[in-house]
């Protein structure tokens, strides 16, 4: 039996590798042309390190304009996402209404509507307002499509705080909002978390909707500005473009790596996309 | 007292339906009128309403209709077969696995979902170009080389959806299988039940609302890829991997017909509202 069990060990970790190799395949071409002098499109070992590609790219047209544009964007949007997700998960987890059941049954419907559907839509909506081209449209449209999975997930996280710990808040006189801000938001700590870094995430990695919603090329965010390496400069460096694609990717990475960790591995997305 | 709480408990609902009515209820609203209208991109001043027309229209258009087969191609490639069968495989060999392949494994999977859409249609991109590493594999094996996305576009294309998205039905197979508890496998194992019939007998159906779940949600995030595509191919050569997404963008924007574009979105919408109602059900039974 244990060697029947090593046996299966061995055959499973054969093709796991065989897998992760497969996977790295596309992830090493970007990490290895980031450092080769004279990157072209297939794997190989540089002939000597560089960091010319990363030194060309670093000026403001390039990298830092587009990066702060994705920051402000991003980080905005997602503010308000955590802020109104917070806000509205509260009522939904605490007080008994006839009402949340529908509620949450359309948010849930919402949360996998294919936003990418209404875009046309939206851009046409956006020109008859004079939202289009602005940075607060975007922000409150992006909010808008991440809100109703954020308060989802936040309901969910909210349930898990006890609430008796809240009644002796609300026999001492706290309004429902000073609870929620004092006693609640700080012990779902991991939960706000998650739901921070999954909308930033998100919305720091989507084309479509500043592609759609944005016209100037000064306002437009790393996911739109990283394809004029292909459209306007002629031929393609891609030593550059493997260097810029490893600086805009490494925040999400990072942020990602550093919720995974705080839940203990398993990200718990899974479960909670599971309901 | 209960009564004020009623109103006043709800006021912090208010935000959030105010934006998710202006900018998400809205817009779906617009969707709805503007696809039974004529509206033009180009300075025309108002726009007349044409009933069924754009509907008509799209039935009689090959170049719709083969938009349309190529979402089913690239929705059943990607999602149902790709994404799903894999990222169970991936989860199941993750049981058995010792801990430093399992950790490297599902790092490298995830790291190719936390990617940005479009730095994962740049990788894609030159793995499956002529002068790419697929080629220079096959080079290696002395097999036959192909220039994959001009050959197969709609082939390479699904392959990089299932690059980028099997990590999300690995986490979710990944939670399911944890629950299934270990004396009910080891059990049938002393039986003498073999690999695949516990995994039809047992597994499966244990874990069979993961199933739908993973299903619904991975064909919905297909249906709805865009960069991915615009980055690889931009749809070509010619139309032959211009999926529905593609094809709206370009009726609405190339051609300047936004009404003709908002009623086949609308009709991704439609498509996409039934999935999302049968994946409601599904959690319907746990919630």
């Amino acid at each position: 039996m244990p060697r029947k069990r090593a046996s299966r060990r061995l055959a499973a970790d054969v093709s796991l590798l065989a897998v992760a190799a497969a996977f790295a395949l596309p992830l090493a071409w970007v990490l290895l042309s980031a450092v080769d002098p004279h990157a072209g499109l297939r794997v190989r070992v540089p002939d000597g390190l560089t960091l010319d590609n990363f030194d060309a790219i670093l000026t403001p047209e390039i990298t830092y304009t587009p990066l702060l544009n994705s920051l402000v964007l991003c980080g905005g949007a997602t503010a308000l996402t955590v802020v109104c997700a917070a806000l509205a998960a509260y009522p939904l987890s605490r007080f008994r209404s006839r009402l949340n059941r529908p509620f949450l049954l359309t948010i849930l419907f919402a949360t996998s509507l294919p936003i990418t559907a209404i875009m046309v839509p939206v851009y046409a909506l956006f020109v008859r307002v004079n939202l289009i081209d602005t940075l607060q449209g975007t922000v409150f449209f992006f909010t808008a499509s991440q809100l109703p999975f954020a308060i989802w997930l936040m309901k969910n996280f909210m349930d898990g705080v006890p609430r008796e710990l809240e009644e002796a808040a609300w026999t001492d006189g706290a309004s429902a909002l000073q609870s929620l801000a004092r006693i609640v938001l700080p012990l779902m700590g991991p939960g706000l978390a998650v739901v921070t870094v999954f909308s930033f995430v998100m919305m720091w990695g989507n084309f479509f909707v500043p592609f759609m919603l944005l016209l100037s090329p000064d306002r437009m965010p790393a996911s739109v500005s990283v394809n004029d390496f292909f459209g306007n400069r002629g031929m393609v460096a891609y030593g550059q473009l493997a260097a810029f694609s490893v600086i805009y990717s490494t925040p999400v990475i990072l942020l990602y790596v550093l919720v995974a960790r705080r839940l203990g591995g398993g990200f718990a997305l899974g479960g909670a996309v599971k309901g | 007292m209960r009564h004020r709480y009623r109103i006043a408990g709800a006021l912090p609902l208010g935000p959030a339906v105010v934006l998710l009515l202006l900018f998400l209820a809205g817009p779906i609203a617009y969707c709805v009128y503007i696809a039974f209208t004529d509206l033009q991109l180009t300075g025309q001043a108002h726009s007349s309403f044409v009933g069924l027309a754009n509907f008509r229209r799209a039935f009689r258009d090959d170049a719709f209709l083969n938009a349309v087969w190529l979402t089913l191609v690239f929705t059943v490639l990607s999602s149902l077969v790709g994404q799903n069968t894999l990222g169970l495989a991936l989860a199941a060999l993750m049981k058995r696995a010792s801990k430093p392949v399992r950790t490297l494994t599902g790092g490298v999977v995830v790291t190719a979902w936390v990617l940005p859409e479009v730095v994962a249609g740049f990788l894609l991109y030159a793995f499956f170009r002529r002068e790419g590493t697929l080629n220079a594999i096959l080079d290696w094996l002395h097999l036959p080389r192909q220039n994959w996305l001009f050959t197969l576009p709609i082939l390479a294309v699904s392959f990089a959806n299932v690059w980028r998205g099997t990590a999300f039905s690995m986490l979710v197979y990944s939670a399911a299988l944890d629950e299934i508890p270990a004396e009910i496998t080891e059990a049938a194992e002393v039986d003498g039940a073999g690999g695949w019939r516990r995994l039809w007998h047992i597994t499966l159906p244990m874990i069979r609302r993961s199933i739908g779940t993973n299903l619904m949600l991975n064909t919905l995030q297909t249906l709805s890829v865009f960069g991915l595509i615009w980055v690889m191919t931009r749809g070509g050569p010619g139309d032959r991997s211009q999926t529905l997404p593609l094809f709206m963008y370009e009726q609405a924007f190339q051609n300047s017909m936004i009404g003709y574009g908002t009623a086949v979105a609308l009709l991704l919408l439609l498509v996409g509202s039934l999935f999302s109602v049968v994946h409601l059900r599904l959690l319907r039974t746990e919630v």
